[in-house]
């Protein structure tokens, strides 16, 4: 078996597994793990279409 | 300043009481929660952790050995190394049945390199999370 993701999906991937991760370690109640782990995925999905538009935009 | 005094002072609960949560956290992803009774993260981080290796795996990712070199070299292999063996079992049984898989160009496999180290220092967090649940400093 072999996975073969384009960067936008591994990176989706990526996010997902982690900020589920951190939503769980960090918080003291369950709502506070379920905001803090929509919040992680969101700061993700922003550092990744942010930093693709610049990508874009620089390389001309 | 009292409050931080405090939290610098806080002492090491006994070894009993955090070690086996701590060293079945690192053996199976999520198993220090189980043991301490907190099903529902334990599970979480277990199908996440599990996930996320098994991903890395299937993308061919490679597995660090140490190697010595210059700093750079040196840094990069021995705490990607250290990051791979965070993940317990799922490291073990990796080199055990022979899944490590050479370093090849593709970013791919380059993807799948970095989901293994992240997996073993995710797995590492849930281990410290563990301990302070143990140590009654955490719900």
């Amino acid at each position: 078996m072999k996975m073969n993701l384009s960067h936008f999906e591994a990176a989706l991937l990526f996010s997902l597994f982690v900020s589920v991760v951190l939503g769980v370690v960090t918080r003291n109640t369950d709502r506070e793990r379920l905001q803090y782990g929509i919040y992680t995925f969101i700061c993700f999905l922003v550092a990744l279409f942010g930093l693709g538009w610049l990508m874009y935009l620089g390389h001309g | 300043m009292a409050a931080k005094e405090k939290e610098q002072k806080q002492p090491l609960p006994p070894l009993g009481t955090w070690a086996p949560a701590v060293a079945l956290g690192w053996l199976v992803p999520g198993g220090g929660h189980f043991l301490l009774k907190r099903h529902g993260r334990g599970l979480l981080l277990l199908v996440a952790i599990t996930s996320m290796f098994v991903c890395g795996l299937a993308m061919r990712g490679y597995m660090f050995q140490p190697q010595s070199g210059d700093l750079l070299t040196t840094l990069i292999n021995t705490g990607g190394f250290v990051g791979d063996l965070c993940g317990g079992v799922l490291y073990l049984l990796t080199v055990a049945f022979g899944y490590s898989q050479v370093d090849v160009p593709g970013h791919v496999h380059d993807y799948g390199t970095k989901f293994l180290v992240t997996a073993g220092l995710l797995n590492l967090l849930a281990m410290v999370d563990a301990f302070e649940i143990a140590a009654g400093r955490k719900n």
